[in-house]
């Protein structure tokens, strides 16, 4: 920390106590507050997704289905999918620290709509209390894939309602992508070209153009699945000569690119850690700009290769796979830049940092497998088990989980203004770390000997590997949950963080910690590049007065 | 930027202009949103319409091509109402604008209302997909089979269920609208809402300008 | 099994491949995750912040380098695509002379015929050495079987046929998992395929499992349900002729030609309007509906067994089907 946080003042007045009330939250269409809306409304999915986890894992302890029945088991599972994946991971950066920062960051008074990102905010919730409902009438069974025709014809779970929260919370996806999409378009304070956004903000578009074209896909996909159960329409019942496999077309074609939504975001956040962390310019900035854009595109061309088995044509196939190994590079030329930002810098090992060089570790795990599962002789042994599962939680988990956490407690500080206990979240932070590896990696052994996913019970000799995973979740469990504790005392107690306690350029951290409603006294003139550490001089100057960095 | 405030700006916009440009590109990401929306659709149309030739030439002939020839025409009619609705907005002509988005409105109306009828006619013939279809084929389609009928059907249903759905909505915001413009509202200077709802509008009409033929059309050279 | 497991066992012909792509990726990846690692944490320790106001120096960049790291790792991974896919074509093309089995998942188990007509649930008896054809379907979800010691996998779809093909190498007991997720009972959807030296298996087969071989099932339904008033009825045959008919190119009305295979005539069967073959009405009721899939299977076992007819052309071919089926 600078010593610039020594000498801070907490200010009067700011965007948390503009207004006073409860409606004053609940109808406010100040981005930031809707981020706060957010940050509370996921935390909560993600502890109930995270009770489901437990509950799966604790059931897989013992080879026998000995805690939970199997259709309980099948609830927990498909519960824990539902809530993680639409509204924990599809959110979580882009709806909380992209609707804190990315007005900010370019320099705007708010997104360009207002209103709209708090419609989106209210169809989160309805989406949520859809599915809440769903669970709480006894749960869906169908795994959040909702496959035809197991989904149409066979659960006799709450399939609809369930469907119904999916389709709702994908418009709220849509219309933050929009928002977001216009903002930098039309909002960009003057002076702040393409090339002085940081990379946050690039990520953040590159992931709006996924939500935009992706997420209705998906939508009406979910939604000819409820229209099927209800009404009896049967555009995928093979009874009819339907064809279920369309579906999955439909179903991948937004949910392979949904990845991208989850850690596209994630990425631009680990870029501004990079580079805060490292008092310096995050290595090759145009190579890694349009590395997100380069993802975005062609994470839509790659959808089959979670059909490899499906029955689909051999030669379809064949073309994913090679599909697949090209949106490998943009990947690994972003591992390859973050790890040589460091290089001649200046690198601290705050808290953010931590989970930053965490991601890097567990991204490129990740990263690897991915490839590896677009082999197609090594796919087809280890589809569908738990090799699988392995690899998209060292993604989605050790991906857009770290990054999110790091990126919470990077801009946490400008959030509320106040500092969190730091030797509690470098706590934290290692026991996500050690806990997160303890769990996965043993699947990737469980899963290539053979244990399918989705499974209740399994043959004794997958017992060991379990063990271990159950254990590592426990422990992750913890990791997870301090957060939760030391960042609520640091509300009332934390000391002061003023406006930027990282030493960090970028406008965000120009502004009063936390920020003015408008974010800004007079809208800045940007007049440098977003990583400009080694000048040492005025970057922005903020309508006659000058902000000094550093 | 502006130094007079603009009487529609809001306060997080330095300018109008900005204001309006924003407006605008927004609503064509949401198009470009929906035309995603009504691709799945297609798609699964276009992979069943080749699996199942005869089925989808069998429902085209027994859909009323009149009545669908006649929608045909009312929502063009309409887009051409709407978009002079439009223009007499960017005038400030405020009655024109009231009469062109009630004739909107009115055409919006008969197209629902004339759905209405065929879709009945399709319930009292048992062509609704589930357990009680039954398409009754006559000549060369005596033998095409049940399953594939349904697939027509239900995409018949599902396609220009959802498209009626969209008229739906735009009927609503038409009523919405119908207040602030008769108090005169909408000026040259202040008219997105109306522009961006005209962009809607149109947008449905093109939809439906591909359905027509995809559905009705099917081997009637 | 004792000790602690890392790898599954290997039984098949394939087995060593699919491991030797694993192994060769393995050691892709620790190479890299270690470089990275390794760059990380001495980045971490060479260049830890010395005073509060320090700042880095400036790299904005290196062609060379970002050429190279974006080069490098393509070129592996379209080195490992190519080798991939050829073991995958391995996989998916079973050879000629494959030993054909028939396989129904259900809500939640296997029914698997012998081409003996031998039937089994949940187990799979088959001879070392053999190759081994699986033809599968599924009775309502979306299935897959899946032979971790094989290393194959295949999802099992409702209204079509799936095939997978394997050559076991090593006698034993081992799993047989569904690995899509179809409902409840899910996870006990499986059981054990037993590899058996030839002889054993033969002794196996004839430890008294009842069933017709599918030929001769077919060759009953067949005349049972009077296909052959259309199909065999000599030159005035309303439908077409089924000798030699599987495998042969046939015109169809809409002018395209189409090879006949199992999807084709199992179509032709459920919905025979479809594709109706040049010069025939569509005048075929439909048997959807009428057929449980292993009177399908066996039927369509019994079409493909009817052997070209010598001399004069199909259509004058005198109706008389094959003794037995055995020959076919």
């Amino acid at each position: 920390m600078s010593s610039a946080a020594a000498t801070a003042e907490y200010p009067k007045k700011h965007y948390l106590n503009a207004t006073q009330g409860i409606l004053s939250w609940l109808l406010t269409k100040d981005h930031k507050r809707i981020a706060i809306l957010y940050l509370v409304s996921v935390s909560a999915f993600f502890m109930l997704g995270g009770l489901m986890a437990m509950l799966v894992r604790l059931e897989l302890l013992t080879p026998a289905g000995d805690l939970l029945g199997p259709d309980s088991y099948n609830r927990a599972f498909t519960m824990h999918g539902v809530l993680m994946v639409f509204f924990f991971l599809l959110p979580v950066v882009p709806a909380i620290l992209g609707n804190f920062v990315l007005p900010i960051m370019i320099g705007a008074k708010d997104l360009a709509f207002p209103k709209i990102n708090l419609l989106s905010w209210y169809l989160y919730m309805a989406g949520g209390s859809f599915t809440l409902y769903a669970m709480a009438q006894g749960g869906v069974d169908t795994g959040w894939t909702f496959y035809a025709p197991f989904s149409t014809t066979y659960s006799n779970s709450y399939v609809m309602a369930t469907a119904i929260g999916v389709f709702i919370n994908g418009f709220s996806s849509i219309l933050t992508g929009l928002n977001f999409i216009v903002t930098v378009h039309r909002m960009r304070a003057p002076g702040m070209t393409w090339f002085r956004l940081p990379l946050f903000i690039w990520a953040n578009y590159a992931t709006s153009l996924v939500m935009i074209l992706g997420t209705p896909v998906v939508a009406i996909a979910i939604a000819l699945i409820g229209l099927e159960r209800v009404v009896g329409l049967g555009i995928f019942d093979p009874a009819r000569g339907g064809d279920p496999v369309l579906f999955q077309h439909l179903f991948w074609f937004y949910s392979h690119p949904a990845v991208y939504i989850m850690v596209l975001p994630a990425m631009g956040v680990i870029s501004e850690l990079m580079a805060t962390f490292s008092r310096k310019s995050v290595f090759g900035y145009r190579l890694v700009a349009f590395s997100s854009i380069a993802i975005a595109v062609l994470g839509f061309l790659v959808w089959g290769h979670h059909m490899f088995v499906s029955g689909q044509s051999v030669y379809t196939s064949v073309v994913f796979s090679v599909l697949t190994m090209l949106v490998a590079i943009p990947s690994a030329i972003k591992v390859f830049n973050w790890s040589t930002t460091m290089y001649e810098g200046s690198v601290s090992y705050d808290t953010p940092m931590l989970y930053a060089l965490g991601f890097l570790g567990l991204f490129t795990i990740g990263g690897l497998t991915g490839v590896m599962l677009a082999t197609l002789g090594f796919d087809i042994h280890v589809h569908d088990t738990y090799f699988v599962v392995a690899h998209f939680h060292y993604v989605m988990v050790g991906g857009t989980v770290m990054a999110y956490l790091g990126g919470l407690h990077y801009w946490w500080p400008k959030m509320f203004g106040r500092m969190y206990p730091v030797f509690w979240s470098k706590i934290s932070a290692m026991l996500v770390f050690v806990g997160f590896n303890l769990t996965f990696f043993p699947q990737f052994i469980v899963g290539y000997l053979g244990m399918p996913r989705r499974y209740w019970q399994y043959p004794d000799e997958f017992q060991i590997w379990n063990v271990l995973s159950t254990a590592g979740a426990s422990v992750l469990g913890v990791g997870f949950l301090l957060p939760s504790f030391y960042l609520l005392w640091s509300l009332k107690y934390g000391k002061v963080a003023g406006p930027n306690p990282w030493g960090a350029v970028g406008l965000e951290w120009t502004t009063p910690s936390p920020p003015p409603t408008e974010n800004f006294e007079s809208i800045p003139v940007v007049e440098g590049g977003p990583y400009d550490y080694a000048t040492g001089e005025k970057i922005f100057v903020l309508k006659g007065k000058e902000a000094h960095v550093v | 930027m502006s130094d007079v405030a603009h009487p529609g700006l809001a306060h997080h916009f330095e300018s109008y202009e900005q204001q309006r440009q924003s407006a605008s590109l927004g609503m064509w990401v949401f198009l470009a949103q929906e035309i995603m929306f009504f691709g799945g659709m297609f798609l699964a149309y276009m992979v069943y319409r080749s699996r199942y030739p005869l089925a989808f030439i069998a429902g085209s002939h027994h859909l009323d091509i009149g009545l669908g020839a006649f929608n045909t025409a009312v929502l063009i009619g309409s887009s051409l109402t709407m978009a002079l609705g439009v223009r007499a907005a960017q005038l400030g002509r405020r009655k024109a604008v009231v009469l062109f988005l009630i004739l909107t409105l009115i055409l919006g109306s008969i197209f629902l209302v004339v759905k209405y009828f065929e879709y009945s006619e399709k319930w009292d013939h048992h062509l609704i997909p589930g357990k009680h279809f039954h398409f009754e084929g006559e000549g060369k389609f005596a033998e095409v089979p049940q399953g594939p009928m349904q697939i027509f059907f239900s995409l018949y249903f599902a396609m220009t269920g959802f498209h009626a759905l969209h008229m739906i909505v735009g009927v609503i915001l038409i009523l919405y609208m119908l207040r602030p413009a008769w108090q005169g509202k909408y000026t040259p200077e202040n008219h997105n809402y109306v522009e961006g709802f005209g962009l809607y509008w149109h947008f449905v009409d093109i939809v439906w300008i591909f359905l027509f033929p995809l559905l009705y059309l099917i081997g009637r050279h | 099994m004792s000790g602690i497991p890392f790898f599954p066992y290997q039984a098949s012909t394939v087995a060593g491949q699919v491991d030797a792509l694993y192994f060769v990726w393995l050691a892709v990846s620790a190479v890299f995750s270690l470089l990275i690692a390794g760059m990380i944490v001495y980045f971490m320790v060479r260049f830890k912040r010395k005073s509060e106001d320090e700042h880095g120096r400036e790299v904005h960049g290196n062609l060379m380098l970002e050429i190279a790291w974006s080069g490098i790792p393509l070129v592996i991974c379209l080195a490992m695509f190519f080798w991939g896919t050829k073991v995958f074509f391995d996989v998916s093309r079973p050879p000629a002379d494959a030993v054909e089995y028939f396989v129904t998942g259900k809500q939640w188990m296997w029914k698997i015929q012998h081409p003996s007509g031998a039937k089994e649930i949940n187990d799979l008896h088959v001879p070392v050495g053999v190759p081994v054809k699986l033809t599968m379907t599924s009775e309502d979800v979306i299935h897959s079987f899946f032979l971790p010691s094989f290393r194959i996998k295949q999802d099992v779809l409702p209204g079509r046929y799936t095939s997978l093909w394997f050559e076991a190498t090593r006698p034993g007991k081992y799993h047989i998992f569904c690995a899509e997720y179809c409902g409840a009972e899910h996870s006990r959807m499986g059981g054990s395929v037993y590899v058996m030296p030839k002889e054993e298996y033969e002794a196996w087969l004839s430890g008294g499992l009842a069933g017709k071989p599918p030929v001769v099932a077919g060759q009953e339904l067949f005349s049972t349900m009077a296909c052959s008033t259309c199909h065999m009825a000599g030159p005035a045959s309303r439908g077409p002729e089924l000798h030699g008919l599987f495998g042969s190119d046939v015109q169809l009305a809409s002018g395209r030609t189409i090879k006949v295979d199992d999807a084709y005539l199992r179509e032709s069967i459920l919905t025979p309007t479809a594709k109706v073959v040049a010069g025939f009405e569509p005048l075929m009721p439909t048997y959807q509906g009428q057929l449980t899939e292993e009177q399908l299977n066996s039927l369509i076992a019994y079409i493909k067994s009817l052997p070209k007819l010598e001399g004069a052309a199909g259509q004058q071919a005198v109706a008389a089907p094959p003794a037995t089926g055995g020959e076919g």
